[in-house]
């Protein structure tokens, strides 16, 4: 793999993280549970759409092929896409979606802050843009699930139910692989898995006030971010989310 | 510029970058129609290059929807003071931060019932009765550079302008 193939990689699996997670959360776009939930959700969705569009465009360039980040976005089959698969799973309830948000919104914005120092100044351009939104979701996923999760019995419930269903993909999120590897030599992009210990800062003390008990699990599904083995639910959401494009190739408004 | 080449704007006397700030002032957000997009913080650079004139624009968040409109807006507004040869380029970096709100722009959002924003993350009184006694309701609001904050003293509800 040369340095650009691994760099394209990597480019999509930041733009697909945020492509696939804002598409999921902007299914909750109507049907929230309260009215500033929903715009909440709606606007955070937007970010990503914002992200997504940096990143894939610059993907697009990298690649040198004339594929656009629309191209990326609508003309690419599950097995190309390289997002965790955290993010391509159901949202579930409302606490399901917030646990989802609150677990990646911790790793983003440490994931962000290393690539502000990246070697590749137009990623240092785009992270620092995407933080200051990332760092905003986190304050508000965070809160959220401590509320939630210190709230009513039946609330608590249900995001130790979230907790208990999503552990098992925090592990790909810190597992590095030779993409990963290149761009660290590269000087590019920081290395997942140091990411870890200030991502447990985070997320255990906020679980502990929320208090929900962390799964005792290293157990880690993997297959998402080198698109090896995507969940069964990645081509549903993708029926939904590119079907004008494949059924009326090249359509605009 | 070779003296062999006189351009169209050369013949004309073309506006100064300060005149043609000064017509961008006139030119309000999309969605806060109250302040323009030099007050907003948005236009980062005027130039000349050659023959055309070049307007860097950064968005506010990444995902705004009014960027292009903003973008078609601006273009709209000069090629009414008649410079056709013109180009609006994004700059994302640096990254737009509310600190670059014109005060003339936080009074206009003030009056207009938006709470400027305020390093602190929060307002400190209440558009409307400036009383001091305000709370969250929401992180966000009707636009991304917006969250839902309240009166207790009046009751209303009202924007405040997010601090990023």
């Amino acid at each position: 793999m040369t340095e650009k193939d691994a760099l394209f990689e990597y480019l999509l699996r930041l733009g697909d993280n945020a492509l696939i997670l804002g598409h999921r959360v902007s299914e909750w776009c109507g049907v929230a549970p309260a009215l500033e939930e929903d715009i909440a959700l709606a606007n955070t969705a937007l970010d990503l759409m914002g992200q997504t569009q940096m990143w894939l465009g610059l993907a697009g360039e990298v690649e040198g092929a004339g594929r656009s980040a629309d191209d990326l976005a609508f003309l690419r089959d599950a097995w190309d896409f390289r997002n965790l698969l955290l993010l391509e799973r159901p949202n579930g309830d409302f606490g399901q979606t917030m646990m989802r948000q609150f677990l990646f919104d911790a790793f983003q914005t440490l994931a962000l802050a290393g690539l502000e120092a990246s070697t590749d100044q137009r990623i240092a351009d785009i992270a620092a843009k995407a933080l200051k939104e990332a760092t905003y979701h986190l304050e508000r996923s965070r809160v959220t699930v401590i509320a939630l999760g210190d709230g009513t019995e039946e609330s608590r419930a249900r995001m130790q139910a979230a907790l208990d269903a999503q552990w098992p993909y925090v592990g790909e999120m810190f597992a590095a692989d030779a993409v990963d590897a290149a761009m660290v030599e590269a000087g590019i992009a920081p290395d997942p898995a140091a990411l870890r210990p200030a991502w447990d800062g985070i997320v255990l003390p906020a679980l502990h006030e929320a208090t929900l008990s962390v799964p005792d699990s290293d157990f880690a599904h993997r297959g998402g971010k080198d698109g090896v083995r995507h969940t069964e639910h990645l081509g549903h959401m993708l029926t939904t989310m590119q079907w004008l494009q494949r059924a009326y190739p090249g359509a605009t408004w | 510029m070779a003296a062999t080449r006189l351009s169209r704007c050369d013949v004309v006397s073309r506006a100064t970058t300060e005149q043609v700030r000064e017509w961008l002032d006139g030119v309000p957000d999309p969605e806060i129609p109250v302040i323009s997009v030099v007050d907003l913080g948005i236009v980062r650079d005027v130039t000349w290059q050659g023959d055309t004139l070049e307007v860097a624009v950064t968005p506010t968040y990444s995902g705004c929807p009014a960027t292009s409109v903003i973008a078609m807006d601006i273009e709209t507004a000069l090629r009414n003071r008649g410079i056709d040869d013109l180009r609006i380029v994004t700059q994302i970096a640096p990254a737009w931060t509310s600190d670059w709100l014109s005060d003339k722009g936080r009074a206009r959002l003030e009056e207009y019932g938006i709470a400027p924003p305020r390093a602190s993350g929060g307002p400190d009184r209440c558009p409307h009765c400036h009383a001091q006694d305000v709370e969250r309701v929401s992180q966000f609001g009707s636009t991304p550079c917006k969250a839902q904050w309240r009166c207790r003293e009046c009751l209303e509800p009202f924007d405040y302008f997010k601090c990023i």
